[in-house]
């Protein structure tokens, strides 16, 4: 496995990381070295996609590739840290929110992965807010 | 078997024996070159006769990104030969933000070797030639860009979600993150270098005299935190951090000479000398510990101060990386100046403040001094000489100083360098 594996399993809406064979330990990114206890004995790990909103923000100044995308001042975006439900975290971005509310969007509440853009290259890592 | 519990000090004490500093701000005619000339030509008057540019024997440049600011690689060699010192070897060093910040520590470890005696530490960056969207674009490929970018995040966003990690955990509020933008505006007032030379009052006042002038409805702010709660003055940029959570986007540039303690009365009457150094790196926000703290700051500081046999009780005045409001409370916290929770109370009781028990970011801090991203971590050094040697004007705290500190941060605490000085030898 290597990074461009971590994109190959998303456009199957599939979030792969690794687990160390010696320690247990877990990540939700392509690693080489156990982030817990720096084996290299690691295999590929399929999270189930559920976990909880840790933290976010709603973007209003966007870059570029957001612009694109029709975002921008007037319509932001929701991105978070999401706790996956066998623990490790990540970076993905949140959808289901009202952007323009975010005192609405609680932490804690219970997402599932939703991949955007599945048909491309770069499909983007997502999780749908459950209300 | 490396000894991993001996004690980690310099080999030779080193020193700073001047400064230069060039005025922050938007240069639309100035380039790297002329940023960095600048301040060297600034450097040159502060050391005075005793200083001959020969002297240097090799120098370290902070700076970010002239590639994508400015598409000019490889700026080492062309800055050492607009300030004439080719053919010494000099090196560029990239750690994001930190770029000089990890420049000076280099500067440090060149002397502490044995092998150079007077060494320049600079940093420098030409930002503001691109558009606003284009610097974010930039500022952003610091992140991981495979694991962060993608989900849309920018710089703002990433301490977006560190502010509101440290507001669900601690109560911290908005406001709180204002008086931190309140506070370093009136310190940067008085700092001649700095690119915003206005309090936030300062510039309500001016909004409200215009719409007079101009026969418009004039707002009714009450006070400065009624003005930066008002959207159309102060937008959001990456929730709940607005416009004035952030450090603009700035031109500048900043060096020091660094030279072997025994050698520095030949330069100056009163050098500083760095009592510790610690740098750390630190993993993607979401990878760290906790949400609340950048754990490179915490060891980069436990390293610094181990090695000046200090605690955090003993700093007088620091110099902090306030890339966004909420960095300066969490840098706070990570040094151990206060508990972790505390210092949005310490912002509030005016703790921070210039006549405070704990003065932080007299400079005006990035905010209001201004975030030349490559240059940043030279320019809180600046400060710190500055006032230690009692000579930071308007704004110098009115105390004994003795002791400082500097903490600069790369990325979300993917590097940090904190380095702690004293007054003299």
């Amino acid at each position: 496995m290597d990074s461009a594996d971590f994109f190959e399993n998303l456009k199957d809406n599939n979030l792969i990381g690794v687990q160390c064979e010696e320690c247990g330990g877990l990540s939700a990114e392509i690693r080489y070295y156990c982030s817990v206890c720096r084996s290299s004995n690691l295999s590929p790990k399929q999270f189930t996609g559920k976990g909880t909103l840790s933290t976010f923000t709603c973007i209003s100044i966007v870059p570029t590739r957001m612009a694109e995308e029709g975002f921008g001042r007037n319509n932001p975006y929701c991105s978070g840290i999401v706790t996956l439900e066998e623990g490790p975290r990540i970076s993905a971005r949140i959808l289901n929110v009202d952007a323009l509310k975010p005192g609405e969007i609680k932490t804690g509440q219970h997402l599932e992965l939703d991949v955007q853009a599945r048909d491309t290259e770069r499909p983007i890592l997502a999780f749908k807010y459950l209300s | 078997m490396v000894d991993a519990t001996r004690s980690r000090k310099l080999s030779r004490s080193v020193s700073i024996a001047g400064v230069g500093i060039c005025k922050f701000g938007a240069f639309p005619t100035k380039t790297t070159r002329d940023l960095f000339v600048e301040a060297f030509k600034d450097m040159q008057v502060n050391l005075g006769d005793k200083f001959d540019v020969k002297d240097i024997q090799t120098a370290y440049i902070g700076n970010y990104s002239s590639d994508l600011f400015e598409r000019q690689g490889h700026t080492a060699p062309i800055i050492a030969d607009w300030i004439g010192i080719t053919p010494v070897p000099v090196t560029r060093i990239e750690n994001a933000c930190a770029s000089s910040g990890s420049a000076f520590r280099e500067g440090i470890l060149a002397i502490a070797s044995g092998l150079y005696d007077i060494v320049l530490v600079g940093g420098v960056e030409k930002m503001t030639d691109l558009p606003t969207e284009d610097v974010t674009d930039v500022l952003a490929t610091a992140a991981d860009g495979i694991y962060e970018i993608p989900a849309g995040l920018t710089f703002p966003g990433i301490y977006g979600e560190l502010a509101k990690a440290h507001m669900d955990r601690y109560g911290t509020t908005s406001e709180h993150l204002m008086k931190v933008g309140i506070k370093n505006h009136k310190n940067g007032k008085l700092n001649p270098n700095a690119q915003f030379n206005v309090t936030i009052d300062d510039m309500m006042k001016s909004r409200q005299a215009r719409a007079q002038e101009r026969g418009q409805e004039v707002p009714e702010w009450n006070n400065e935190i009624d003005f930066l709660s008002d959207d159309k003055v102060n937008p959001m940029i990456a929730w709940p951090l607005r416009l004035f959570d952030c450090a603009p986007i700035t031109d500048g540039a900043a060096c020091v000479l660094l030279v072997s303690s025994d050698i520095a009365q030949n330069f100056t009457d009163s050098p500083v000398t760095i009592m510790g150094t610690g740098q750390a790196t630190g993993k993607a926000l979401h990878d760290s510990d906790e949400l609340t703290s950048l754990s490179a700051a915490k060891i980069a500081g436990q390293m610094a101060y181990d090695m000046a046999d200090l605690t955090p009780n003993e700093i007088q005045i620091a110099e902090v990386h306030d890339c966004f409001t909420i960095a300066e409370i969490v840098a706070t916290e990570d040094l151990g100046f206060f508990a972790p929770g505390e210092a949005p109370h310490a912002v509030d009781e005016g703790r921070t403040s210039r006549d405070g028990d704990m003065p932080i970011n007299t400079s005006g801090g990035l905010k209001s001094k201004g975030h030349p991203v490559g240059a940043s971590g030279i320019g809180q050094i600046v400060e710190i000489f500055k006032q230690l040697r009692g000579e930071a004007g308007e704004r110098q705290v009115e105390k004994d100083l003795e002791i400082g500190l500097t903490h600069n941060v790369g990325g979300t605490g993917g590097t940090c360098v904190v380095n702690i000085f004293k007054k003299g030898i």
